[in-house]
């Protein structure tokens, strides 16, 4: 019972920490918002380059790409950076000497990925919806919504792998991170059909989750599959995540071992 | 049972560059077999040179490093087996104050006090009590941390420490770099909460006058050995010639190769 307690308190107080350094650091915010906003705008616009009636379509096509691009992306970036944030600062020793289960911490940083990266992708939806007058009669919301709260799941597990770099070393840690996420927006076909993709590439469009959420929101959105249909493979992204979350924890926690045994989370003191 | 129980405890790192797939240098030995014990409610102070140790030995207490060898055990439970037994008990102060830089001094404590599953307002409340009483001035509670002095930052971690009213603390050097009125404070601190909480203390410094009036016992550490342990007056009495501790841990801890030979014989 009061373990319980102490490690909701415990998940809560990161969640907390984080949004107390969203409000310390707001400026930043506040850029990073506009130029998302902007980067979306501008590849939805390259759908208008071709005259015809495909033009609303095209736009939506690519803007559904700049949203879920935006939203996996934050919520891989924040999973992946919350250690890589703590060893900057240094707290991290403290953090990882709190009695309360690695699991815990690591939910609570989960969780605020996952509201985070929903605000900063409602912004880019609203500066969509006011740009363009998207075509979204033939929609399927519900639908497109239920695969992209599926989709973080998955994520989130690559998002733990993503962590477990920065744990070892900061600096290798955020490159490894960078280049982790420019191979998913490679292979994902998050812009353009994977058919475009070289046949060895396509191959490995197939390995990423995003893959499957793009396909299942554009069948949603642009041609109106409705949530029966789209099951299989809402099914098959929580599948995925019930393999990538177990397996990104565990090797989360065999990293941290060695980490203890190395002497790599602080050297200094 | 003891506060902790260190038996025969090794440690060894790979420098910086070395990597798994290509060995190009020596390890460096951090600890090299060091065994002792510490009381319920003493303070054991370790004095040593600088690389001699003296972090290494208080992470591998604090469960921040895993011994190559040895066994560490903290009232009982063994460091390496059940870190999270070790962990309830336990806190640290480092020499660096370790805190997220632009949050105040409330929000890290809170993040603290959450992380150890505490109630907010109650630890709030604790929280100002102890900074109230480390001589912080009270508006300086809801500053970014980056706008203290290092002094500051020190009571602050300070009060992160106290307020999950460990068993055991673990100090290295936490009066480092602060000016004769703070290290008064902090040092006054401490010997109230060992008088009120008989709190386990564990203390590493670089400040003589410190160990001695803080610590029951002392031990001088060096290459990663314990190369004297006794109380600090006996310490002083038997290698400083009478000039008190800081002589007795020059001629320990310098290259007097002749006192060295003494001590193996
Ligand atoms: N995480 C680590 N990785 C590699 N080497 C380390 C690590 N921690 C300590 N060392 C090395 O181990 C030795 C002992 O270091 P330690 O920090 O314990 O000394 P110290 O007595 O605390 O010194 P100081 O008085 O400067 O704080 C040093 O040679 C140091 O470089
Ligand atoms: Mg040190």
């Amino acid at each position: 019972m009061i373990t319980l307690r102490t490690e909701r308190r415990a998940a809560a107080a990161v969640i907390y920490r984080n949004f107390s350094l969203i409000r310390r650091y707001l400026g930043w915010e506040l850029v990073f918002a506009f130029y998302n906003a902007v980067n979306a705008l501008t590849i939805g616009l390259i759908g208008l380059t071709q005259p015809g009636p495909g033009q609303g379509m095209r736009v939506l096509y690519l803007s559904i790409g700049a949203l879920l691009w935006n939203f996996l992306s934050v919520l891989f970036f924040e999973v992946s950076n919350s250690v890589m944030w703590e060893r900057w600062e240094g707290t991290i020793e403290y953090s990882f000497m709190a009695p309360i289960r690695r699991v815990t911490y690591l939910f609570g940083v989960c969780a605020y990925a996952i509201v985070y990266g929903l605000v900063r992708t409602l912004i880019v939806l609203v500066a969509i919806a006011l740009f363009f007058h998207l075509p979204l009669a033939q929609a399927d919301l519900p639908g497109a919504l239920l695969v992209l709260a599926a989709s973080s799941v998955p994520f989130i597990g690559l998002g733990l792998f993503g962590a477990i770099m920065p744990m070892l070393s900061a600096e290798r840690g955020a490159q490894a991170t960078q280049v982790i996420q420019g191979v998913i927006l490679l292979v994902s076909g998050i812009y353009y059909p994977i058919s475009v993709l070289p046949h060895w590439l396509q191959a490995v469009s197939w390995l990423s989750p995003a893959t499957y959420t793009l396909n299942a929101v554009r069948d949603a959105a642009l041609r109106g599959a409705g949530v029966a249909s789209l099951l299989p493979t809402v099914l098959g992204l929580l599948a995925a995540g019930a393999l990538l979350v177990p397996a990104g924890l565990y090797a989360f926690s065999i990293a941290e071992r060695y980490a203890l045994r190395a002497g790599k989370l602080k050297r200094n003191g | 049972m003891y506060a902790i129980e260190c038996l025969d405890v090794q440690k060894q790192f790979r420098p910086e560059g070395d990597h798994p797939w290509r060995r190009r240098k020596e390890k460096v030995t951090a600890l090299a077999g060091i065994s002792f014990t510490v009381e319920e409610g003493e303070c054991f102070g370790i004095l040593g040179p600088n690389g001699s140790g003296k972090s290494t030995l208080i992470r591998l207490i604090s469960t921040l490093l895993v011994p190559d060898a040895g066994v560490v055990r903290v009232f009982g439970h063994d460091v390496t087996k059940a870190p999270h037994e070790v962990r309830r008990l336990i806190h640290r102060v480092s020499v660096e104050a370790s805190f997220f830089k632009k949050l105040s001094a409330q929000e890290n404590l809170d993040y603290a006090s959450g992380l150890y599953g505490l109630d907010r307002m109650a630890a709030r409340q604790r929280a100002q009590e102890i900074l109230l009483r480390l001589g912080l001035p009270k508006d300086k509670i809801r500053a970014p941390l980056e706008e203290m002095s290092r002094g500051q930052q020190q009571k602050v971690a300070i009060a992160r420490a106290l307020l999950t009213s460990p068993t055991l603390l673990l100090l290295d050097e936490p009066t480092t770099g602060l000016d004769p009125r703070s290290r008064r404070d902090v040092q006054e601190f401490i010997e109230e909460i060992r008088a009120t909480d008989r709190t386990t203390i564990i203390l590493s410094t670089h400040d003589m006058q410190e160990a001695q009036r803080l610590c029951d016992r002392v031990a001088i550490i060096r290459g990663g050995q314990f190369i004297a342990l006794d109380t600090p007056t006996n310490l002083a009495a038997r290698y400083g010639g009478g000039n008190g501790l800081e002589a007795a841990f020059l001629a320990l801890s310098g290259e007097d190769l002749s006192l060295e030979e003494e001590l193996e014989a």
